[in-house]
Formats: C-alpha cells, structure tokens, sequence
C-alpha cells in the first residue's frame, strides 16, 4: 500500500470518533468483547488474551464538540476527562463492555468512580500500578493486581485466561513492540522521511484496530515510507515531553514540524512502547508483565522517581540517543503530573546544557499562531547558537 | 469585623501546643532531634514518635502562611521560578517558603527535614511534591505507595503491600536516620492513645447531630482536627486535648449553645448544611463569617475526614501495629472511591438532618474536586435536598472572590427557604 493510503486509512481511524474499527470487530462474532482504556497504559496482553479487543480511548481530540463534558468538570480540570464523559454520555461508548481507568493522575482516577455511577451495569475498573520497585514489594502487588484483572475479564467472558495464553499474546505484542522501536528508530534517522505527525496517526491507528492489523500495518508503513523521496529540510532536531495523556491536536504536531523542528523522540502514545524491550514468552506471564514494568518501562510523570539522580535520565538519554537538539516540554493545561515534573526536568536539561521551552494545549486548541512562533524562535536560536 | 477573637480554653491549649510544635522543629539544632517531613493523610505519626523524630508537614505550613496572609507572595515567587500557575498552591507556598529562607510559622528558620517520609495517600500530586522538596533538600527520602480503593474496599493484597513497604522501607529508613532501634511496645503506646483521642474526636464531630449543633463541623472542624491530623496523634496531649474539647461540648449542649465563633456563640441555627472539599485559608474568618451572618451552621464535613475517617468506625489498634497504620493510610477520605464519598455525603445529609450539600471546589486540588459535581447531582437525587457550589482555593488569594461567594451563597439560602416552603405547602 502506497504511504499516502496508510495515512489516509490512519487518519480516519484517529478521527472516528465513533470507533467503527472496534464496532465493525465486534459486530464480527457475537462473542467478542471490546476493552476501552484511558491512557498511559494498560497490560493489553492480558485483554488481548481474554479474546477481547483493547480499545485506547484517549480523549475526543478536536473533532469532538463537548456539550455535556463541561457539566462534568470546573473550569480548571483538563480536558481529556471531559471529551471522555462526552463520548460516553453520548452513547458512543455504549458498545465497550469495560473500562479501565489507570493510575496516572487524581482527574482519571475520579473518573473511574464517575464512570462506576455512569455505566453502573458495566465492567469498570481502576487499574493500580505500583509506585515500589521491588520485586517482592511492588511487583508482588502487582502480580496479584494483574491476576485480579485476569479473573476480572475471566468472569466478564465466561472463560478462563490461561497463562499459555498470555505468553502467546505476550509474543504477538512482542512483534508489536519490535515495530513500534523499529517505526521511532526509523523516525529519529530519517525524519524527514517519517514526518512526525504521520507516525502520529499510524501509532493511534494502534489504539483502535487489533494489534495484528497494527502489526501488518507498521510494516507497510515502514516499506512505504523508505521509499518516500522527500527532501531533507534545514529543520532542528527535538524531543517532545508532557504529552503522554491529554493528546495534543494533530495540528500542533504539524505545526511544531512547520516551524522548522523535526520531531526525533516524543511521549505521544507511550502506551505503545511502555515496555521498552521484548518480553520471555514461556514464564508466569503475569510475574512476566509485573517485572517489565518494574524494571523495564518507559518514565513518564506519573511515576514516582526512587533516586533524585534519576529524575529527567530518560528524557536525557532519548536526547542523547536521538541526536536531539533540544527539548519542547508541551503539557496539557492543567496536568498536574507533566505540570508538577516539568522544573525538575528543566532544570534537568539546564544542567547539561540542553536548550528547551515549554508550553501548554487543550486537545482541542485551535490557535496554532502562537505555538508557531514559540516553536520557530525557539528552531532559529538553536539553528544560530547552538 | 470584630477584631477581637473569642476563644475558649481548647483553643488555647490548641495555639500553644502549634507554638511548642513549631518552637521544637526550629530548635533541633540544640536539641539534636531529627525531623521527618510528612503529609497529613495517612501520616505516620505515632511512628515517627516512636523514634523520637519530629514531625513537619508541609501543607500546615502552608495553611499557616496562608492564615498570616503571607502564602500569597510565596506562591508568586514559586511560578517566577518556572512552577505553572495551573498546580497545586500548597505545594507552590512550600516552595515559595523556601526561597523566601525558609522561616516557620513562628519566625524562625525551619531545619531542612532529615527524612522525607512520602506517604502517598489520596492525591498523586503528594508524590511529585516530594519529589521537588528532594530536588530542593536532598535528603533521604521513603516512599509509602498506599494503593487507592478504586472499588471501594480495602483488599487484602493493598494491605500487605502497606505493610511490607512499612516494615521492609519505612521502618528501616527511620531507623537509619534517627540511629534508634524500632521499638513496637513505644509504638503500640502511641497508638493506644490515639486510639482515645479518636474516640473523644468522633463524639465531638458526631454533636453536630444534635439540634441545634454545638459545633460547626467545618470551620470549628478544623480546629478540632488540629491535634489528630498533625504532630500531635499519640501523644497525651491530644488526649488531653479531646476530653476537654469534649466538656467543652458538653457544656454547650447543656446550655443549648450553638457554635462558638471568632465572635462569640452563634446566636441562631436557620440552616443546616453538610460541605464537601477543603475551607479557603486565606480569607479564612472572612469565608466563616458569611455563614454565621446568615445562621448558617455546617453540621458535617468531609474535610474533616481527610486525615482519617474515624466516624465509620476505624480506631488505632494498638494490637496490630503494622496493620493497623495501613489500614489507617488506605481509609482516608481522598483515598476512597467517588461512589463511597457519594455514600458517605448522602450519609450525613440524612444523619445530621442536615438543609442541603454545599460543596467548596477547590482549584487546587484535583484529588478532591475532580468529580464534586456529578457527587452533588447524586446526593440531590438520593436526599432530596438541594446541593450548590462555590469556588475559592486553598492558600492562593488571587482565586477568593468575596462578593462571588456571598451571592452564591445567599443564592443557596434562598434555594433552601423555597424547599421548605415546598415541603410546608406538601
């Protein structure tokens, strides 16, 4: 399939906000059961397992009009919750048979109890993570949080989840996860032929079709896209970091691109790539998942960080990797966590001397004026001093 | 105003143990003691006691600065330094303190904390506050993950999980600091008076049942939580403190007195109301008085669960120590699930016999406010009674509004006076 087809198709799963990807699989066999999660992540394996669908519910982006959100939320709540309630007092959820609200902040937590007095007869879960790193603290807790989710959609399906099963979906995301670090490597070589909005939609088609459509899928994309002749622009190398719940409007990825920066890592989508390397396939594959995430996944702000040397070493080390030049600290307005983070990470990257500047957005921001500038300046001065 | 604050013996007793608090965290350099800064929910204090360590809590520093009208010029120096105007305020005034040198509550310079004991409970930002106070201090630092009750129990494996992180992290780390050996007898006495002074603490929350209410439950409430919310759970003088308290009490239920306020006793009880969400500090006697002016008496209030829910029941048992403290962390009222805040607030509407829910929506504090008004549309559904809203913050003036919170607030009255009229005309 040529590029422009795979970004058009991703383009139009990003933007259906009436998720007919999921609608269209379930309506396949009347067994299937579909998953709705909210960001960062969530052990899909698990659901994949269960023979469900995982469906990334990440917000009504800026195709989505909010009317009965905002009833939902005082004004200084961010606003992925609202864009949430919207789509699900709207019945564009009604098809989902579960949710699951991870632990990231203090507003998606609250939703979950929201979402309990919503959909009262629905599958609705908070779903911990541990903040202790120890295998026989945290990932103890763990295991045992991951078996209840398993005997969870175990009940919610009227079959058992084997572990066998989890291992083979745990290979399958294996594949997933190999392509996902293969798409951003190719990015962070050759970014002016893998344009940082287009990995965008490909990475958020993943949300919402199987995984081993995104899998085919990536492929193409990666042969498509190496065949691309674009020209190499005299754009500055950056890293994009507080984006990890609330998403920004693919406009403003445009945008950042447009004012002359190539976008050469981000936390867009993390979920995808929270575990950053392949996992063992023939272990107690929950023990498997809760280890990964102990001692193998992405940092984001909604983690607690046990060694002050620690703080901002990822963001470092992807500056590093990918050549960067400099770090957008881009937060949703009002995101506590990314909000909270950000001077520890800034002065983080002062301290090595890597040039950065911050702004907020709405995931319906429509003004792109001043992100523009903000962005271009801050290409020119690393283009002239750096 | 009157200028003049009326106060009774408890207050009193009150204000010197703060000072003695605040005058034995500023003087440890010559008394050699260590310090353990902590957050309010889910605190650790008999533990900390048990070491012989000090206990110093960053938000009631910051409600300090925010009473003494300073928390203001803090909070400004805070965003200067790159913090967003979009966080919380407590944190941004303890950051602010800092840069302003650090000066406690009673003038002098506070000691950088020898500990920072993180006991993450009901609010994610606790966990990246400390992580700013590490940037800022240094110091060792503990980590207590209390895992939220998003189904609204309290499992089995969130028990353990607080208990192996008490003894197998906490513990060790307070012993490392502090050079003490762990002593769970000092411990289980800590707790076994706690345990009393909760008992008398409920029985005084629990007057406000009464018609008329001898206390206001949210802006009395939160001197009678002083004590059993900061550094004073398990010693003796909250012990002392309660039961006194408690005759004080006694005496005006004798005397059919309504609360006592910073002008005297109320002299009228026209409405009854539970309030969900933290009080506004700043404007604090300010905030009060528009509620005693017009014979508004708050009955209950979730505030004064946020550092532990006692009146459904829970106690320190100083027979399970460990277990006992987790449990303790787990229960707090930010760490229980929105159906159960629901529950809990329709609760006291019918228990206290109260006019309606008011709900104070704090900007500051997402782990509160994040769902207030879809729990209000609940509890009016269930009680029928009305339900309303006002917005201030915590420690940051630029968000009180006076005139906007008396018309919301004589709006609400109003709506109170027509349900009645209502339910006379039925």
């Amino acid at each position: 399939m040529a590029l422009k087809d795979i970004i058009e198709r991703c383009t139009v799963l990003h933007e259906d906000m009436d998720f007919n990807a999921a609608k269209e699989w379930k309506a396949a066999d009347p067994d299937r059961k579909v998953i709705g999660y909210l960001p960062v992540y969530v052990p899909e394996e698990i659901i994949h397992a269960a023979g469900m669908l995982p469906l990334g519910v990440f917000g009504g982006g800026e195709q989505l009009e909010v009317i009965h959100g905002d009833a939902y939320y005082q004004s200084y709540i961010c606003r992925i919750p609202r864009s949430t309630i919207e789509l699900g007092v709207t019945g564009r959820l009604d098809f989902v048979d579960g949710m699951l609200f991870p632990s990231i902040c203090d507003v998606i937590r609250n939703l979950s109890g929201m979402w309990k007095m919503i959909q009262p007869e629905k599958f609705v879960a908070y779903f911990d993570v541990p903040q202790n790193y120890a295998d026989g603290v945290g990932g103890e807790y763990y295991t045992k949080e991951l078996e209840h989710l398993r005997d969870g959609f175990a009940e919610l399906t009227g079959k058992p989840i084997t572990n066998d099963a989890i291992n083979q979906s745990i290979a399958l995301y294996n594949q997933r996860r190999s392509l996902v670090r293969e798409v951003y490597q190719f990015r962070s070589e050759y970014p002016w032929k893998a344009l940082a909005s287009e990995v965008y939609v490909l990475m958020r088609a993943g949300l919402v079709i199987p995984v081993e459509e995104h899998i085919a899928m990536m492929k193409e994309y990666l042969a498509a896209a190496n065949e691309e002749d674009r020209p190499l622009r005299d754009a500055c190398r950056v890293v994009i970091n507080g984006s990890f719940c609330e998403q920004p409007p693919l406009n403003l990825v445009k945008t950042i691109e447009m004012a002359g920066c190539y976008i050469v890592d981000d936390d867009y989508l993390l979920g995808n790539r929270w575990l950053l390397e392949d996992l063992p396939t023939d272990g107690n594959a929950l023990e498997v998942l809760a280890s990964a995430f102990l001692h193998h996944s992405a940092d984001t702000a909604a983690k607690y960080c046990a060694k002050k040397e620690e703080v901002g070493q990822f963001l470092l080390e992807s500056v590093k990797n990918n050549k960067a030049e400099g770090v957008i600290f881009a937060a949703p307005s009002f995101c506590d966590p990314a909000l909270l983070e950000r001077p520890m990470l800034a002065d983080r990257m002062t301290e090595h001397n890597v040039p950065h500047i911050s702004f907020k957005y709405a995931e319906n921001s429509g003004q792109m004026q001043p992100i523009r500038e903000q962005a271009g300046t801050f290409a020119d001065t690393l283009k002239l001093w750096s | 105003m009157n200028t003049e604050v009326i106060k009774e013996a408890s207050m009193v007793m009150q204000k010197e143990m703060i000072t003695r608090n605040y005058d034995a965290l500023t003087s440890t350099e010559e008394s050699g003691r260590k310090i353990a800064s902590t957050f309010v929910p889910g605190n650790l204090n008999e533990l900390i006691m048990s070491f012989g360590m000090l206990n110093n809590l960053p938000e009631i520093n910051a409600i300090q600065n925010g009473m003494r009208k300073k928390s203001g010029p803090m909070i400004m120096d805070a965003e200067r330094q790159g913090h967003s105007e979009d966080v919380c305020t407590y944190v941004k005034a303890d950051i602010g303190q800092m840069s302003k040198g650090n000066i406690a509550p009673n003038g002098k310079p506070m000691p950088s904390p020898d500990l920072l004991l993180l006991s993450y409970t009901g609010c994610f930002t606790f966990m990246k506050w400390f992580e700013l106070l590490r940037h800022e201090y240094g110091c060792e630092t503990v980590m207590l993950h209390v895992p939220y009750t998003g189904d609204g129990v309290v499992t089995d494996n969130m028990r353990d999980y607080v208990v192996k992180q008490l003894k197998e992290d906490v513990i060790p780390a307070l012993e490392r600091v502090s050079g003490v050996k762990f002593d769970i007898d000092r411990l289980r006495e800590n707790l076994r008076r706690s345990a009393a002074a909760e008992d008398n603490l409920v029985w005084v929350l629990e007057s406000g049942k009464n018609v008329r209410s001898p206390i206001d439950a949210y802006f009395g409430g939160v001197y009678y939580l002083g004590p059993i919310f900061t550094a004073f759970r398990g010693t003796q003088e909250a012990v002392d403190y309660y039961r006194v308290l408690r005759g004080e009490i006694e005496k005006r239920i004798e005397q059919n007195l309504g609360p006592i306020t910073p002008e005297g006793d109320m002299p009228e009880e026209k409405y009854r109301l539970v309030v969900e969400g933290p009080p506004n500090w700043t404007n604090f006697r300010e905030f009060w008085k528009m509620f005693y002016d017009e014979g508004a008496v708050v009955v209950a209030s979730t505030y004064t669960k946020v550092g532990g829910v006692y009146d459904l029941g829970f106690r320190h048992d100083p027979d399970n120590p460990i277990e006992t403290m987790a449990d303790y962390c787990l229960g707090c009222y930010t760490n229980r699930n929105l159906p159960t805040r629901v529950d809990m607030l329709a609760n006291y509407v019918e228990e206290y016999q109260a006019d309606g829910l008011l709900t104070n929506s704090i900007k500051s504090c997402n782990s509160f406010s994040a769902g207030q008004l879809m729990m209000m549309q609940e509890v009016e559904k269930r009680t029928g009674k009305p339900a309303a809203f006002i917005e201030t913050d915590l420690v940051d003036p630029r968000y009180f509004s006076a005139a906007n919170v008396k018309n919301r607030l004589e709006s609400y009255f109003q709506m109170i006076e027509q349900k009645r009229a209502q339910s006379r005309v039925a």
